[in-house]
């Protein structure tokens, strides 16, 4: 793949023509998807497509575009240098854009990850055998993701990884359910069916009866899986300082108003993890870490250099929506074996699900518990608990509700795949709540 | 590409192939406060490559078009489905895949090239000035969103299948800040106006009026009461019950999530297959249709994925839950009754049971009738915030734009204003139902479901609705 993004940005870039400024961006993957229910296969596929886009320049103006890639050479190379003359076409047609970015990062780097997976045809033989009764539903996703980005100023990027997930869910009779997934880049055989079993062994808990509880405020914990849920929001309306310039975020309270989180609360984007690449889609390479929120101070927002030209301020080389690609936020200080005496009576949540802001501006978070959500009484897990709604505020439950931070820190990766397989993982603990709101 | 021709050539041992090539190009322009944010188009193709062996379907999803490419993705389909085989969920026959024959294009009045990039640039720069209404509005977008998509599908068994669409989304929204209060108005829901149409849409007369109203609401919002807090009555717009009818009716009743194949994604649901014929889902005014041939409307098509011919079907009929969402491997799994609604988000996705024009069917009574017969309530409109569990039983939804309803008659403006409730005693609450005169069409292009993940399109029309008795609350 990387020859024939080599070959392409070759040719073009010496195509171009006086005063065009042009940034090239290649996104592929060679994948296999084999989606299971009830421990057998419900469907199966592999999908291997190249897209490659191009952002275009002119006299101020800017234009871009995207394109499916063959494969072969020179049948993309048609098709791009078609897609650069439908370029050239509108841009001298659209108005000036005051804050677009010259494409001028000279900065280069190559990172290739290969790693050990199981061919496609083997993936139902090695994943379900050991599964035994269990009724689980999910979905593996294996192979190469790529991505690579170039520009006309000679900057130049490629990073391709080897890597493979399996996301299930295990039920029990009674619709009880547990959550896991089981990821890397290295398969072990063993390793996986030690994963599969402990989740089998939690899945047990499940099956004491479960207590529905009444709406109201409770001492809750969430473990890093929900947590890591919670920490997404604040790419859509959070961090983004384009978002806080024009009122569209939950962070401008902290920003205008000076009210600060829990100062057990740090939050960053840290790229140390290795997950996703640091180059954004202009080829520009943010910081190993930046600092979002410090002891719950507001220090930091992700800034594009689009969003920097705009409002005078200094790039940190976000991506144009300047949402996050390597979340992580600090480890506290109790325990794991301490969670539940911490806990007392209350609730312990594992997961959440479809969380929205009920109230983006104000910081009000609404979504549902699932998966092994338990109830708690003095430091004893009783039985899992019915799902509930919850509705509160960031400013609240990560403010002064913010009781105690687990000291371990748990990968959560990213099994997304709605634009490609996703490469970034969040990076969190869990956290202790004095009080949560469950409404419905 | 001559599909029938690569189809002919394919040298593999399968029970059915499958090829669905598709071509889609999405435009996409942003202005923000005047100055242009995105002028962009995404041109996508490649071609789908599904087979059937031993009961097992299998595919290959491919950039690659030539002869060769796609004879090398069915050899991989091919080995796929005969590894998995072994461990089939269900073991399908090729009537899983009906023969079919035809074509559809969607209707439009002006085509997608009549406006250059220029021009339409020009007018979303326009509407930007119209939408700030005064400095109060802190912030103006104008979007325009087309997409042109040529699908083609043929079959071993002989299908043969052409289908187009121009496709257009817009929306124009307006923020506003006074005194610590923001608030936000939208053109009835992020591009909740998206039509199988054309660049008719882009009316400048239209387009400038509705900014204006736009803007003046997002003031009017700055000053309003904070929505009330308790058990009153709701009237919904059809903007909103677009959102109402997808979340709570509409995923419900998809029978692959019935039959479990979403419990690690988007959920289960609190639907049975022993429900069918027998649940009373809402009260008598509820009828449900899937309709992919309501002009215009965003997710119109003669045949889905599967080559399943698409027909009008009640799924709701007076309350009662009759027929479900399912295509024809849902159907085959199950028993139960479906529709031609078996789609994929495009080539590189194999198609599962998704909504496309699922509507509710109007019912009698007058805008002014169902707000005269309000003691104590609040009208809600457009889409702001939206969550609902995996079984689709308990939903928080808030909108942007509220009125109390005070003894049968709008008063105050009020903002912030949401609802939550539980599916099934939510829509028994249907009280009265609007006339066509208040049915109105909407549409979004961002359903998301499915591992791997897909978003599709999809389409939704109603008429006002009022619920009595619902928990009602505004905001932080």
């Amino acid at each position: 793949m990387e020859k024939l993004f080599k070959q392409i940005n070759q040719t073009i870039m010496a195509e171009l023509k006086e005063g065009e400024c042009l940034g090239l961006s290649f996104s592929g993957e060679k994948s296999n998807f084999t989606r299971i229910n009830a421990a057998k296969v419900r469907q199966i596929g592999n999908v291997d497509e190249a897209d490659l886009g191009f952002n275009l320049i002119l006299n101020g103006k800017r234009t871009t575009g995207s394109i499916s890639l063959s494969g072969d050479f020179e049948e993309d190379l048609n098709r791009a240098r078609g897609e650069l003359g439908r370029l050239r076409t509108e841009v001298v047609q659209l108005p000036e854009d005051p804050y677009l970015v010259l494409p001028e990062s000279k900065e280069t780097s190559w990172s290739e990850k290969e790693g050990n997976l199981p061919e496609a045809e083997a993936i139902p033989g090695v994943l379900l055998p050991s599964m035994g009764d269990v009724d689980l539903t999910g979905i593996w996703a294996s192979g190469r993701v790529y991505q690579g980005s170039a520009n006309s100023s000679g900057g130049y990027h490629w990073f391709a990884s080897d890597s493979f997930s399996l996301d299930y869910s295990l039920i029990t009779p009674s619709e009880k359910m547990v959550k896991a997934t089981f990821a890397g880049t290295e398969w072990d055989q063993a390793a996986y069916e030690a994963f599969l079993a402990d989740s089998i062994t939690k899945l047990e808990l499940m099956s004491l009866p479960p207590k529905k509880i009444e709406p109201g405020d409770y001492r809750t914990f969430i473990a890093a899986a929900g947590v890591s849920d919670i920490l997404s929001m604040f790419s859509w309306g959070g961090v983004s300082e384009a978002a806080i310039r024009q009122s569209e975020s939950c962070l401008g309270k902290m920003r205008n108003e000076n009210i600060k989180l829990s100062s057990m609360f740090s939050f960053s984007e840290d790229f140390s993890s290795g997950f996703a690449p640091r180059f954004n889609g202009n080829g520009e390479v943010a910081p190993e870490k930046t600092a979002l929120i410090n002891q719950g101070e507001l220090t930091g927002t992700l800034i594009s250099t689009r969003t920097a030209k705009e409002y005078g301020v200094e790039s940190n080389f976000a991506s144009e929506g300047e949402s996050m690609r390597a979340p992580a936020m600090a480890a506290g200080s109790l325990k794991e074996s301490d969670i539940l005496e911490a806990l007392g009576t209350g609730v312990y949540l594992s997961n959440l699900h479809y969380l929205n802001w009920s109230d983006m501006i104000g910081g009000r978070i609404t979504g549902m518990t699932r998966y092994a959500c338990f109830w708690v009484e003095d430091g004893k897990i009783v039985a899992p608990i019915e799902n509930m709604r919850f509705d509160d505020s960031i400013y609240s439950f990560l403010g002064e509700n913010l009781e105690a931070v687990t000291e371990k820190l748990r990968i959560n990766p990213d099994v997304g795949t709605y634009d490609g397989r996703e490469l970034s993982a969040i990076i969190c603990p869990g956290v202790l709540l004095k009080s949560f709101s469950l409404t419905l | 590409m001559d599909l029938h021709q690569i189809l002919s050539g394919i040298d593999v041992r399968a029970d059915w192939i499958g090829l669905r090539y598709v071509k889609e190009n999405t435009g996409f322009r942003l202005v923000r406060d005047g100055k242009p944010e995105a002028n962009t188009r995404e041109s996508k193709q490649g071609v789908m490559v599904e087979v059937l062996v031993n009961g097992q379907f299998a595919y290959y999803g491919t950039s690659r078009l030539d002869k060769a490419g796609i004879q090398a993705a069915a050899e991989r389909a091919v080995r796929l489905a005969t590894a998995a085989s072994n461990y089939s969920l269900h073991s399908f026959g090729v009537d899983a895949r009906p023969v079919a024959k035809g074509s559809y294009s969607s209707p439009f009045q002006t085509a997608a090239d009549a406006f250059s990039p220029g021009e339409l640039s020009d007018l979303l720069i326009k509407a930007t000035a119209e939408l700030k209404v005064s400095d109060k509005v802190v912030t103006t977008n104008a979007m325009a969103r087309t997409v042109e998509t040529e699908s083609h599908f043929v079959s071993s068994n002989g299908s043969d299948v052409d289908q187009k669409y121009l496709m257009v989304s817009a929306d124009y929204s307006a923020i506003a800040h006074d005194g610590g209060v923001t608030q936000k108005r939208t053109d009835g829901g992020l591009l909740a106006k998206s039509y199988q149409a054309g660049m008719e849409v882009f009316n400048e007369a239209d387009v400038l009026a509705r900014c204006r109203k736009i803007g003046g609401e997002a003031v009017e919002l700055l000053t309003a009461e904070e929505c009330p807090t308790g058990t009153m009555d709701l009237i919904l717009a059809p903007d909103q019950m677009m959102l109402q009818i997808h979340e709570s009716v509409g995923h419900a009743l998809e029978i692959d999530r019935i039959l479990g194949d979403e419990r690690n994604y988007a959920g289960w649901s609190f639907v049975r297959l022993e429900d069918f014929g027998k649940l009373q889902y809402g009260s008598p005014l509820m009828n449900i249709t899937f309709d992919p041939y309501v002009e215009n409307q965003f997710a119109s098509y003669a045949y889905d994925d599967g080559g399943l011919k698409a027909e009008k079907e009640f799924l709701i009929k007076d309350g009662l839950l009759i027929r479900g969402l399912g295509g024809m491997e849902s159907q085959i799994r199950s028993g139960i009754n479906g529709v031609a609604n078996f789609r994929a988000s495009s080539w590189n996705r194999a198609p599962i049971d998704r909504m496309a024009n699922l509507n509710l069917e109007p019912g009698n009574s007058t805008e002014d009738e169902m707000i005269g017969s309000v003691e104590k309530g609040v009208f809600m409109t457009s889409n702001r915030s939206w969550s609902i569990d995996d079984y689709r039983n308990k939903f928080q939804f808030g909108c942007e734009y509220g009125k109390l309803i005070e003894n049968g008659k709008l008063t105050k403006t009020v903002k912030n204003p949401n609802y939550r409730a539980i599916s099934n005693p939510f829509w028994r609450s249907l009280k009265m139902l609007g006339n066509r005169d208040t049915f109105e069409i909407y549409g979004t292009p961002f359903c998301g479901k499915g591992e791997p993940n897909q978003i599709i399109r999809v389409g939704h029309a109603s008429p006002l609705c009022l619920f009595e008795g619902v928990e009602i609350f505004g905001g932080a």
